[in-house]
Parts: structure tokens; C-alpha cells; sequence
């Protein structure tokens, strides 16, 4: 049934409605959010297929789906990453406030609505400049408690990452500090949907319902995820502007000083630079747009053992 | 007075873009610096610090300036976006000002914030001329993060009527006054009333308060009548937030500065198709107008007025 978490007039004959749609009853609750930047789509398809999934067998649920497949609709309705208008990034503006700005607002309903489920997945697709492999990003004040749950996510790599203190302000981090476990999946490239990603956290979402005893229906066997941590994760970064063109595909294994890619410049046919893998491991991320500038990143490389 | 490049960003397909600084005073002291434009929409950010350096050619001129004193004023650190009508870093929508303290390996405006920041940095002093995320007017105030390291009442020399206390939130943390603080400068940002469009006498009323500011630190011997009213200091969840229901056109009634008492009508909101009144937003005190939305139209559960109550008024350490 689908349900409004929020509705508020905007100013000329239309209302924004953040909406919901809700599957099973009772039990435990488990939440799938996204659309939380509005260029980022690839939860999209993942929300419409387990939507489907749940509608067409209702006798495998056992408990309360909510899916929000989309947190910032007018973003997603403009091609926008942040909230249109006041231009800010909707993920720092959580927990929010009742009686703050619009946007301070909706994060305070949502979190209010989001609270207390079993678990929460929070779907991301990088940004239209990177492409990542499918993953899941957890902060290392809640690895002990997550790191269990992301494994059961088929996602190919977990990253454990350093806490930060303005990473306080996104939805994940204030629904943990809520005691709701919720995981950050980061997958794809901006603007797109990589079918083939959505298809492998489908059966990552069902496999973690399965775990929270929500799930009778079948799962396909799930992957061993890569577990990292800053320590080994290296970035390549441009020295100066240009066209990145690389020569290496995404999700490839490399070997420490294996050529990666050019910047190059269209106007005198130079090269600018050639980058070269620092580690051996495996270019989780690739840079996808390729105009860059000096400090854009081009590449990570999770650094395996040979 | 020195014009010097402080770094220059590399494009791929316009010319190298320089950040430009003017130095005054002695070269080997650092006294006070003054940050302008971090976002391509801060125009009367950068204007205030145009007429600033202006001001400061003169005193140095006239032989005003302390010996001791070294002064820098960046007007503008990202005409990238400005000269293309853009707010944030126009190759990837960035803010620049949620980079601090920068990192000079990391990603372009990461670096483009560490060398703003290595510019600035070491200053006793640091001024920003700040813009607001909400569209809208404020009362020239000086704003101080309470990061445990400020000295409030050094804010008393800027001789502005308003001086606003700040908890920090964690999206607060990468700002450039939070790490000024943080590394040992006492930072203060200064709001001048708008952002996008020059407001002339405000931006008069920042420059003063800056030369004040320099006076009556000794490092200038600019003269400055004494100031008749206190100053008042408050912390920012004092304002009165007032909040639209209704969407639809925004016409003010009272605009910054304006007393207002309890009940009295703030603006009203109109069916942009019809003229009818959906909402009449009133003063929830007494007290004065502090912010003011400004653009025309407005959607429900916006910040349409702040006002300071006038029993927050009147209390300070300046006499």
C-alpha cells in the first residue's frame, strides 16, 4: 500500500510528496531507501524489482517491507544531486528539525519514519563521475555490528572507512546512533542503471531478509565480499586538466605500475600524464566522465594480496 | 599595498584562473585576513572586499597603519563558477566552503580549499565575508562559531549592533571559519545583507566595521567615533523562526531591521493564480525583523522571518 511520509505545498499549484510503498504486516520491519540524490539511479530498478518480487509473493514475506524509492523527488524529477532551490546536499541534512527549513523538515520525518526498523539499506550510485563496483561502505565506529549484516548484501567489497565528523550528518549515520543498523550500498555510475548490479542486491536484500527471518523464498548463493579498510585502499588522482582516457575496465585486477590510463590534451595532442597503479589490487572505482581537473579522481584499487 | 598571485587553478579548456591576494602593511606579520567570495554567487561578498582594499590603499597611504601589522584581503577565490553564473564549483557542484581545512592530495576543490587555507592561515585574525544557504536578507551581524576556542567579545570591535553565537553542527566542521578557529585564528564571519546583488550602504557598513575593527585592535590609527549603542549578543536558536503552511507567491510586509510586535503581519502568501490570501505569517513577539526570505515565491515549511525578541536584547561586556 503505498503511503506518504511527508507531503508540503510548493509554491505554484503542486505539492512534493515523499512516498512509500509498504508490503506485509507486521512483524519486523525492514526498510530499502534511495533517491536520495537525484542523480543517482540505480536503486531504482533494485526498489521496482523487489517491489514486484514482494507483490507477486506475498506468502514468502514474513513481516513489513517499506520501500522509498524516492527520498528526493524533486531532484530526481531534474536531474538535480542535491535539493532543487536551496541547493543543498539532502544527505547533510539528517536528523533535521521540525521546526527548521523545508529541508531540515523532510529529514526530520523521514528519520522519524525510518526509525526502529530491523535494518535499513540506503542504496547510492556513486556520482555521474565514478563507477564503482557493487559495494557496501561502513563506518568503523559501527563495523562490529554491521560488517556481519553488509556480508549478507552479495555486494563484491565492504569498505570499512575512517569516521568523520560531517559524515554525522547523513541519514545512515543518525539511524545507527537510532539503533536502526543500516548499510550504504554504493553501486554503478550516476545517471544509469547497471542492470546486472541490480540483479546481484536483489538477491543481497533478500539474502539479509532471510537472515532477520524475513524472507521464505528462494536465494541464490551470495558472494564472499572483499572486506577493506582505508589502509589499503589507494587513489589516483589527476595532477592537472585534461581528458582521462583510460586503458584498463572497470572491476580489473592490476599490477603495482601497470598503466591505468592518459590524461591527454585534445588541443596540442599531448599527453599530460600517465597513471599507474601504485598497488596490485583490484580498480574498484573508474573515473566515467572524462574531462578532469587537477585533484579529480580517476581510480581506486583495493590492494589484494598476490 | 602588494598584488600577488596566491595559486592559480588549471582548466582544461579556459586559461589558468589566479587567486589573487593584496597584501598591506608589513610583509612578516600577520595580523588580519579577509576571505570574499568562496561560491560563485558571493557578488556583494566580493564587492565589500574590492572596497575594502580600496580603504585599506588609503590608510596605508596616509601612513595609518601599525608597524607591526600585515593584513591580506582574497576578494574572490572562485570566479571558475562566478563567470559562468554558478553557486558551487561548476565542473562538479561542490562547495568549496565545505572543504576546510582542505587536502592537497585529494580532489580538486579539497585542493583548492588547502591553498585558500595555507594563504590564510597563521593570521591572529580572520574575517569572512559569508553568505547564508537560505535565500533571503539578513541584519549586518558578526557570526562566531562556538568551537571552545572563541573569544566573543572580540567581536565588540567590529561595532556592529548584532553579534550571533553559533553551535556548530557536524556540516559546520569544513567550513573555513570553524578550521580558522581550530587552528588557532580567531574567525569571525560577517553578514552583509545580501549576497547575489550589491547592496551599497551595507556593504559601506561591513568595510567600516572591518576598519574599526583594526583601530581599535592597534593596527591601524584610523579614527572612530565611539559607539553610542551596545552591541547584542545572542546565540542562534534565540530567533523566532516563523514558517510558511501555504505555498504560492511571497509578498513582505517588514523587512530587516523593522520592529515589529507580537501579532503584527510579516508578509503574506498568495495564490499565484488567483491573488487570494492563503496565509498571513504574524510576529510570534516583540522584537525586531532579523531575516527575511526574499525571493517571491515561497513553499510550505519555509523559514520566511527570523526575529530577535527583544528580551534577548541588551546584554554584553561592552560598555
Amino acid at each position: 500500500m503505498v503511503q506518504e511520509v511527508v507531503r508540503l505545498p510548493l509554491a505554484v499549484g503542486e505539492e512534493l510528496a515523499i512516498r512509500k510503498n509498504r508490503l506485509g504486516e507486521g512483524g519486523k520491519r525492514f526498510c530499502v531507501v534511495t533517491g536520495t540524490h537525484g542523480d543517482e539511479l540505480e536503486g531504482q530498478y533494485v526498489v521496482w524489482r523487489l517491489n514486484r518480487l514482494l507483490t507477486e509473493h506475498p506468502e514468502w514475506l514474513c513481516g513489513t517491507v517499506d520501500l522509498y524509492p524516492a527520498l528526493n523527488p524533486l531532484g530526481i524529477s531534474t536531474i538535480t544531486r542535491g535539493i532543487p532551490l536551496c541547493d543543498l546536499d539532502m544527505n547533510r541534512t539528517f536528523p533535521g528539525s521540525e521546526t527548521g527549513s523545508m529541508s531540515e523538515y523532510i529529514a526530520a520525518k523521514l528519520t522519524e519514519d525510518l526509525k526502529g526498523a530491523a535494518a535499513c539499506v540506503d542504496i547510492h550510485a556513486s556520482n555521474i563521475f565514478l563507477r564503482e563496483i557493487p559495494q557496501v561502505r561502513v563506518n568503523v565506529n559501527t563495523a562490529s555490528r554491521l560488517v556481519p549484516m553488509a556480508k549478507r548484501l552479495n555486494m563484491d567489497f565492504i569498505w570499512v572507512h575512517a569516521a568523520a565528523t560531517v559524515l554525522e550528518s547523513t541519514l545512515a549515520y543518525n539511524l545507527n546512533a537510532l539503533d536502526t543498523p543500516t548499510l550504504v550500498v554504493e553501486m554503478g555510475v550516476g545517471m544509469r542503471l547497471t542492470r546486472s548490479y541490480g540483479d546481484q542486491l536483489l538477491n543481497g536484500l533478500l539474502s539479509l531478509m532471510q537472515s532477520l527471518g524475513m524472507w521464505k523464498g528462494p536465494v541464490d548463493p551470495i558472494t564472499d565480499p572483499l572486506l577493506g579498510d582505508d589502509g589499503n585502499v589507494s587513489f589516483l588522482n589527476a595532477s592537472g586538466p585534461g581528458i582521462f582516457v583510460p586503458c584498463v575496465g572497470h572491476a580489473a585486477r592490476v599490477e603495482k605500475g601497470q598503466e591505468v590510463g592518459i590524461v591527454a590534451d585534445p588541443l596540442t595532442g599531448e599527453i599530460r600524464e600517465t597513471l599507474k597503479s601504485p598497488v596490485s589490487g583490484l580498480l574498484f572505482t573508474l573515473r566515467e566522465y572524462p574531462v578532469v581537473y587537477e585533484g579529480s579522481l580517476l581510480a581506486r584499487i583495493l590492494e589484494l594480496q598476490a | 599595498m602588494e598584488e600577488k598571485i596566491l595559486f592559480t587553478v588549471d582548466t582544461p579548456y579556459r586559461p589558468s584562473l589566479p587567486v589573487k591576494g593584496w597584501f598591506f602593511g608589513n610583509p612578516e606579520k600577520k595580523s588580519l585576513a579577509v576571505m570574499g567570495a568562496l561560491r560563485g554567487n558571493e557578488i556583494q561578498q566580493m564587492y565589500v572586499c574590492a572596497r575594502l582594499v580600496r580603504a585599506l590603499e588609503a590608510v596605508e597611504k596616509a601612513g595609518l597603519l601599525a608597524e607591526d601589522c600585515g593584513l591580506l584581503v582574497v576578494p574572490c577565490a572562485n570566479q571558475f563558477s562566478m563567470n559562468v553564473g554558478r553557486r558551487f564549483w561548476a565542473a562538479d557542484n561542490t562547495d568549496i566552503n565545505r572543504m576546510f581545512p582542505g587536502y592537497d592530495a585529494g580532489e580538486t576543490t579539497q585542493r583548492i580549499a588547502a591553498r585558500v587555507f595555507h594563504a590564510l592561515q597563521g593570521y591572529q585574525y580572520g574575517v569572512q565575508l559569508a553568505s547564508f544557504y537560505m535565500p533571503g536578507d539578513h541584519l549586518p551581524h558578526v557570526r562566531i562559531m562556538e568551537t571552545g576556542y572563541q573569544h566573543a567579545e572580540e567581536a565588540t570591535a567590529f561595532g556592529l549592533p548584532y553579534i550571533l553565537l553559533r553551535t556548530p553542527q557536524s556540516y559546520d566542521t569544513t567550513t573555513l571559519n570553524y578550521n580558522w578557529q581550530i587552528w588557532s585564528t580567531q574567525a569571525f564571519s560577517l553578514y552583509t545583507t545580501s549576497t547575489d546583488h550589491i547592496d551599497e550602504p551595507a556593504a559601506a557598513t561591513a568595510v567600516e566595521a572591518v576598519l574599526r575593527f583594526l583601530s581599535l585592535k592597534g593596527f591601524s590609527r584610523q579614527m572612530f567615533p565611539r559607539l553610542t549603542t551596545r552591541p547584542t549578543l545572542f546565540r542562534e536558536n534565540q530567533l523566532h523562526n516563523i514558517l510558511s503552511t501555504a505555498g504560492g507567491l511571497l509578498l513582505c510586509r517588514r523587512k530587516p531591521g523593522d520592529p515589529v510586535e507580537k501579532g503584527d503581519v510579516l508578509c503574506e502568501i498568495l495564490n499565484p493564480c488567483t491573488c487570494e490570501v492563503l496565509e498571513q505569517l504574524r510576529a510570534d513577539c516583540r522584537g525586531q525583523v532579523f531575516f527575511c526570505h526574499h525571493t517571491q515565491l515561497i513553499n510550505g515549511h519555509e523559514v520566511a522571518y527570523r526575529i530577535l525578541p527583544d528580551e534577548e536584547k541588551g546584554f554584553l561586556f561592552y560598555d
